[in-house]
């Protein structure tokens, strides 16, 4: 096939919205929506400050099979409050993630699959973003134990905030050229470090730190895939399929505390150095 | 010339006074075993080092070095507990500015980082250690993810200095397009958005607050009230289950019990 004739037959992942990107992983006809737009579960928190509420949140829980297996999808959507994270949102990813595990512990093998496309905490709904992000990240490292938590961050908006650390957890990452992934958002690392240090506007400077790309060839996610539907669901049927990873890299402190002994930071890092320390001893 | 609190420190060195310390950790991680009682206790806290090798975690922040650390110390204690009966209980000294911000961190991937902290304290929880979060200054964002948001019980001082947030004022006022005064103004009236310890009281994720005399030096008689409240929250929490759900139950925080209730019924 020509290249041409192969980039007509892709479909853009990265175009679609929350609810479409769980419906194109999930098994045909499996997928089954919880608390629904129609549920009007909305947050009792943005309409007080003026801001139009959206029907599901901004997050979508869906409940089906990926290549047979039962899995549930928490999906955010990144066009609605940049993805950001509110007290229902929050609480829908935290809950499906605690009923999976629960699952598991009866027996169903339910595993999960985290659609992360979010600047993190809501600031409208300040504390109960941030509670209802430290119940994620209990519920992954709870579910985790049982099955593969499988996290997707395919772009436009990137993974940010305590939601990349949730991501952090996740047993793999997969990720696309359009993906970011990085704790602090570019803007507020200019705001407090200065623009010497973090130049918010240099788009690829700033994708040379935190893009796809660049995490994958220094270990920090697993997969880098073309933004394409197919491509993304093969891969996360693929890791589904792998099970539980050996070790998750978030219990890896040994390995980066050596690695993290060998920079030297007397000099400004640059990413060909993180790409070269974080490559050197694959365990 | 940057200052940053002392409150960490002053709270761990009372605390664990007739502790062991924890040694091979980053000099910003500190740890030591102990008791309360007849409770064995790990007691830790993240602590400014002025000649931290990474620059932008020189004032307390959680960083790269921090974030592992903490994933280091914590990871120990369940390795250490793993055929006890007795799990030691884990003593997280709160008072964190914030995560650090700066280009190494970014590169470096100080989310992964962040991440091995949670890890370690989440694992510790489900094993069966009692952790308790003590909130004796700042806990802000990230830094609060990373060590102490894991926590079984979570226990706060009273005192204007002591404060949970997202996001600083000036920040989240930019973030959100909106003046200091406005976001002063809806905090006022919007509990999660308050950076005051009584509306977040008010959300249901403390077991219990306490007032101390002196927050910034610690009196014999402060020292003893809160280790009588930590071997409180200690048994609580070995009587209760080793999950999350105790922070659930507020009037201000209803929709995330209504989400579960809406969850289980549909799933």
């Amino acid at each position: 096939m020509t290249d041409n004739a192969h980039l007509l037959k892709q479909h853009s992942f990265v175009e679609l919205g929350a609810r479409q990107r769980a419906r194109a992983l999930l098994d045909a006809g499996s997928f089954r929506e919880l608390i629904d737009p129609f549920a009007r579960m909305t947050s009792p928190w943005l309409p007080k400050q003026g801001v139009v509420p959206q029907a599901d949140d901004g997050v979508v829980i869906a409940k089906g099979s990926i290549g047979g297996k039962p899995v549930v999808v928490c999906a955010i959507e990144g066009n609605f409050q940049g993805g950001s994270m509110g007290e229902v949102g929050g609480a829908k990813m935290a809950g499906a993630l605690e009923l999976a595990a629960e699952d598991n512990r009866k027996g169903i093998p339910t595993a999960a699959v985290l659609l992360l496309e979010t600047g993190g905490v809501r600031l409208q709904e300040a504390n109960l973003g941030l509670a209802a992000i430290a119940e994620i990240h209990a519920a992954i490292v709870d579910l985790r134990r049982y099955q593969p938590v499988i996290g997707v961050v395919a772009g436009s908006v990137g993974c940010f905030g305590g939601m990349s650390i949730a991501a952090g957890l996740c047993s793999y990452l997969v990720v696309t050229q359009e993906a970011r992934l990085g704790l602090n958002g570019p803007q507020v690392i200019e705001q407090e470090a200065g623009i010497e240090e973090y130049d918010s506007r240099d788009r690829p400077f700033i994708w040379s730190i935190t893009g796809g790309e660049q995490r994958y060839a220094s270990g920090l996610v697993d997969a880098f895939v073309a933004d394409d539907v197919a491509a993304v669901q093969q891969h996360v049927e693929h890791l589904l399929h792998k099970g539980k990873p050996e070790q998750e890299r978030s219990s890896q402190y040994a390995l980066f505390l050596q690695r993290l002994g060998q920079v030297d930071t007397t000099t400004q890092i640059d990413p060909a150095a993180v790409r070269s320390l974080y490559q050197g001893e694959q365990p | 010339m940057s200052s940053y609190s002392t409150r960490g420190l002053k709270w761990f060195n009372a605390l664990a006074a007739n502790a062991v310390e924890v040694t091979g950790l980053p000099t910003s991680v500190k740890a030591a075993d102990g008791t309360m009682g007849d409770q064995p206790a790990r007691f830790l806290a993240v602590v400014a080092d002025p000649d931290n090798r990474f620059p932008r975690a020189r004032n307390g922040e959680v960083g790269l070095l921090e974030g592992w650390g903490l994933a280091h110390a914590v990871d120990t204690a369940i390795e250490l507990d793993r055929q006890s009966e007795n799990k030691r209980a884990l003593i997280a000294i709160i008072d964190v500015p914030s995560q650090a911000y700066g280009r190494r961190e970014e590169a470096l991937g100080i989310h992964q980082a962040l991440a091995g902290a949670v890890d370690a304290y989440a694992r510790a929880r489900l094993a069966g250690h009692p952790v308790i979060g003590l909130l004796v200054g700042k806990a802000m964002s990230g830094a609060f993810l990373a060590h102490g948001y894991q926590a079984n019980r979570l226990i706060a001082l009273r005192d204007p200095g002591v404060m949970v947030h997202a996001m600083g004022k000036a920040s989240a006022a930019r973030v959100t397009l909106r003046s200091v005064e406005e976001l002063e103004k809806l905090a006022a009236s919007i509990p999660p958005m308050a950076y005051d310890i009584d509306s977040y009281a008010g959300l249901g994720l403390l077991w219990e607050t306490l007032s101390v005399s002196q927050i910034e030096e610690p009196s014999a008689a402060d020292i003893r009230a809160v280790q009588e409240c930590l071997t409180a929250a200690v048994k609580d929490a070995q009587a209760g289950g080793n999950d999350l759900s105790s922070r659930l139950g507020a009037p201000n925080r209803s929709a995330s019990s209504k989400v579960r209730e809406l969850l289980r019924a549909q799933w």
